[in-house]
């Protein structure tokens, strides 16, 4: 057993829904208890759908379990053939009624219904929500894909443009659906016509024509990495393997996605819209110079995020994480590449300790970063799903391409303060607004976690213990401004700890400062 | 997936069905029920569905450090529950440790815990042994396949009647309200049973596990919500009396739920009306202001918490609502009879879910407002219906005089911001 407060994943059902309700002519039967049927509101809520997931849920309660639970799961099999009239089906178990062991394909291929019927095993007890997404995309496909009229040569020289599929955008993704429109805008400049993309809107019949593509687009590892990998063996498609988030990224997306093609990137990179490297050289900037990050989310957003923050803006990785165990290794070498350890994990409260323990400037992460942040009074931007209401935005905001880069420059810096802003209350910290009580963007004051009653404790690393401060060194720590004062208090702690001063004097202050910089 | 008609007494045609239900299950009273017990903690034993069911019902995600989490089951716990009852202390401790601060920890069951028939109650003495006295274990399921949505509650609440300390047989009569207020709706309570001299009151559950109630044969219980059927059960065991009475909704619910009591307590008629008549006025006049715009609106409620029937009760005699349908998960004829002797005689309801066919029915109907669960607001709006969320109906004090108005107005809302939106 494992002790959960909250989750980065939902159960690997979800993930099979987030691809049904992506599709479209696509019915999923969930054999599963009433109460299961809360995960429609992921996607009527979180995302705001206009219309229910493609789901039927047997919702069976105990007095069916002595009965006939299996009956129960084919009559909703039935009911929604008729109702829906789908033009393939998925059908799987949750959690539970993977216990009960009704044989979902079996049943199915019993009823023979005039459609494909695709069966999901997804163990609930080993595997999580992207893993059930991947797994469920790879089903579908490895069922209705048909070998291509052609072979791979003749339909080359038949064709006058090269065609790629885009495989990976799901229903609840963080912000796939600006991903997609900004990837296509960028591979149909180049010249190349876009095949399926799947499973965001594609039919049963266009994931049967998948084959025909020249090679295919990895958006999303976590979700197309296998299937795309399948198609590979099976077809001979190639794939990308850059996942074009960050503006160097986007650039070798583009040289990756025309030598695939054999046509030359040049058109795509000269029309580039591309402002946030130019931000970042600007003066302005430079104030971001060696901020402090920690970086947690899923592994692709999160080794992207990490990468940008080092190599675009300027950043210091102080930290790199993530919850999806099925990357952990890219990851430990994305990590490593920074000179920290990654974390991976899928307990929040792990995280929380190892955010209060490197007291980074930004946090870049989920949701729950996001309230951890909040909780130490660091800034933060969300860069990964978990999703949250706030993650759906009324405006065209995407994460991939050159626009994405534009508004990841945005995203990130904002929370920050800006340059100008940052020096000039360095100018004037002596003058009475700027005191601890004058007003924050950043809100209320930053609540030390071990002081929350609500809150149980979280040992505090051994270099805040042991020194005490003279009332002069105090009052000097006083003058410096509360933003960066946690820090400077920390630093200068840790500095006596290591040379066993008890007694921090107003010398201690200013030896620490020159010892540890900034 | 069956139908049926069934006629249970004259005029009261109920629709009977059993398909896919659109609620929730019993886990999400953990929600709610963890704000009320300020040192319960709840620790649902299940999988990782059960974590992400709170987690999103939990207003769609508020990321404080609740007192709520999951133990969540994994590939070998099912191997062998010997393990699985191990696994379980050690999460106990781990938890009991890193929260010092509880009292009460409930362990709560669910679909596979109960599937694998892992005993709860076993566990719960084992470690309610061990870390007794500081902290007392009980247990309740709010799985799936036995609850439904606000039965959780009545679960949770029944689990603690055993526990409760005994009034002896002198004791003085005392009276109980059972079921989860908000504070701010016990307070005014408190304030008025003590107005009309009803002294020795005591509201189940406690807002603290230390101040639990004394109960016995002189103690006669009032019901504040619908659905605690094995509650009142348990109840009955200990030798407790309900008094027979409807729901404390809306301005009429509230008097007469008053007056119940009043009258067990030998409170005299006149000394209740004085006491009851000007909020009963203000209650009347907060009501009113909404009045235009419901009344003669036709609303179609689907089942979700079993607080439909009293609700539809409150719409169609104070507001002059037209009742298109009346879903509930249950009927509860006893608990409900002064219900349904309020309800307009040609009232349709319905019993149970079939939700595709549900749908069909209230398309068909096309009623001004629709009261439904979050899995089907947003796609009914997107339809043309104005909807109204059942959950808030949950969430948001509605009982007693002074949130009778409020109650009117969550009604009212949809209805008012559908007719203000341009585009």
């Amino acid at each position: 057993m494992q002790l959960t407060v909250w989750t980065y994943e939902g159960p690997p059902h979800v993930g099979a829904m987030r691809i049904a309700t992506a599709m479209r002519g696509v019915h999923y039967v969930l054999h599963a208890p009433q109460g299961d049927t809360y995960a429609d509101l992921l996607f009527t809520m979180i995302e705001r759908r206009d219309r229910r997931p493609p789901v039927t849920y047997t919702t069976f309660q105990a007095r069916d379990l002595g009965g006939d639970t299996a009956g129960l799961l084919q009559t909703a099999m039935r009911e929604a053939y008729a109702r829906f009239a789908p033009q393939a089906m998925l059908v799987g178990a949750s959690c539970t009624a993977e216990l009960i062991q009704d044989d979902p394909a079996g049943l199915a291929q019993a009823l023979d219904l005039p459609i494909p019927v695709v069966p999901l095993e997804l163990p609930s007890y080993q595997r999580k929500e992207n893993w059930g997404a991947s797994e469920t995309l790879y089903r579908i496909v490895r069922a209705l894909a048909h070998p291509p009229r052609e072979s791979p040569p003749n339909r080359r020289t038949k064709r006058a443009r090269s065609v790629c599929n885009l495989l990976g955008p799901t229903a609840l993704g963080f912000r796939h659906r600006d991903d997609l429109a900004e990837v296509t805008r960028l591979i149909v400049e180049l010249g190349i016509d876009i095949g399926i993309v799947a499973p965001w809107d594609a039919t049963p019949a266009d994931l049967s024509r998948l084959p025909e593509a020249d090679f295919n687009v990895v958006l999303y590892p976590e979700i197309a990495l296998t299937t795309a990998q399948w198609l590979q063996r099976q077809f001979n498609q190639p794939y990308t393997r850059t996942v074009p988030i960050g503006a160097v990224a986007t650039r070798q997306f583009v040289d990756e996605v025309a030598q695939l093609a054999g046509i030359d990137p040049a058109r795509a990179l000269a029309g580039a819209e591309q402002r946030s490297s130019w931000y970042a050289r600007s003066v302005d900037s430079t104030y971001l110079t060696d901020k402090r990050v920690f970086v947690f989310g899923d592994a692709t957003h999160a080794i992207a995020a990490a990468r940008i923050a080092a190599n675009e803006l300027g950043f210091k990785v102080v930290g790199l994480g993530s919850y999806s165990r099925e990357f952990a290794r890219d990851v430990r070498e994305a990590a490593a590449s920074y000179g920290v350890e990654a974390l991976i994990t899928e307990d929040y409260l792990e995280v929380e300790a190892r955010v209060s323990e490197l007291q980074p400037e930004l946090v870049l992460g989920t949701q729950m970063e996001r309230h951890i942040a909040k909780r130490l009074g660091i800034p933060c931007a969300v860069i990964s799903a978990p999703s949250h209401v706030q993650d759906f935005p009324a405006r065209y905001s995407p994460q991939m391409g050159f626009e994405g880069a534009n508004v990841i420059f945005d995203t990130w810096v904002h929370p920050l303060m800006m340059g100008l802003e940052e020096h000039l209350l360095g100018m004037f910290r002596e003058d009475a607004e700027f005191n601890d009580t004058a007003p924050s963007h950043l809100g209320s004051q930053p609540t030390p976690i071990a002081d929350s009653p609500t809150h149980g404790p979280i040992a505090l690393p051994p270099a805040f213990a042991g020194s005490t401060w003279t009332a002069e060194a105090e009052q000097e720590l006083h003058k410096i401004p509360f933003f960066v004062r946690g820090k400077a208090r920390r630093n200068t702690e840790r500095f006596a700890q290591e040379r066993n001063v008890g007694l921090i004097t107003l010398e201690t202050l200013y030896d620490a400062k020159a010892h540890f910089g900034r | 997936m069956n139908t049926r008609l069934q006629s249970c007494s004259a005029g009261d045609n109920v629709l009977r069905e059993r398909g896919q239900r659109e609620v929730f299950c019993g886990l999400t009273g953990i929600v709610w029920l963890h704000r009320k017990i300020q040192d319960a903690f709840f620790l649902v034993v299940g999988s990782r569905t059960c974590a992400h069911l709170i987690q999103s019902a939990a207003g769609v995600m508020i990321f404080a450090e609740p007192r709520f989490a999951t133990a969540i089951m994994e590939e070998r716990d099912l191997a062998g529950l010997v393990d699985a009852n191990d696994e379980l202390d050690r999460i106990v401790a781990q938890l009991l440790a890193r929260r010092p601060d509880i009292k009460l920890l409930f362990l709560v069951g669910s679909c596979p815990s109960e599937v694998i028939k892992l005993d709860l109650s076993r566990a719960a003495l084992r470690l309610s042994r061990q870390f007794s006295p500081a902290v007392r274990v009980l247990n309740y399921s709010g799985s799936g396949i036995e609850t439904t949505f606000t039965q959780g509650e009545d679960a949770c609440l029944a689990s603690l009647v055993p526990v409760l300390p005994e009034a002896g047989p002198k004791a003085p009569s005392s009276l109980l309200i059972v079921g989860a207020l908000a504070d701010v709706v016990e307070d005014q309570f408190r304030r008025l049973f003590a107005a009309l001299g009803i002294s020795l009151v005591s509201f189940l559950p406690p807002r603290r596990s230390t101040e639990l109630p004394t109960v016995g044969p002189s103690t006669h219980y009032l019901l504040a919500q619908p659905f605690l059927h094995e509650t009142a059960h348990a109840l009955e065991q200990r030798g407790c009396k309900r008094i027979v009475a409807p729901f404390p909704l809306g301005s009429e619910g509230t008097t007469v739920w008053l007056r119940a009591a009043a009258i067990q307590f030998s409170v005299d008629g006149a000394h209740f009306n004085a006491v009851t008549t000007p909020l009963r006025e203000r209650a009347d006049r907060a009501i009113g202001r909404y009045r235009p715009q419901l009344t003669g609106k036709r609303i179609f409620l689907f089942p979700d918490s079993q607080i439909e029937i009293p609700l539809a009760r409150f719409l169609a005699r104070e507001l002059g609502v037209d009742l298109v349908e009346i879903g509930t998960p249950y009927l509860h004829r006893e608990h409900l009879a002064a219900e349904l002797a309020l309800l307009p005689p040609e009232a349709r309801l319905s019993e149970g879910q079939d939700v595709e066919r549900q749908l069909d029915r209230c398309r068909q109907a096309a009623p001004d407002l629709v009261v439904c669960g979050l899995g089907l607001a947003n796609p009914l709006e997107a339809e043309g219906f104005a909807t109204k969320w059942s959950i808030e109906l949950i969430f948001t004090p509605i009982q007693g005089y002074e949130q009778a108005g409020d109650l009117a107005e969550l009604f009212a809302r949809p209805l008012v911001r559908r007719a203000r939106l341009v585009a």
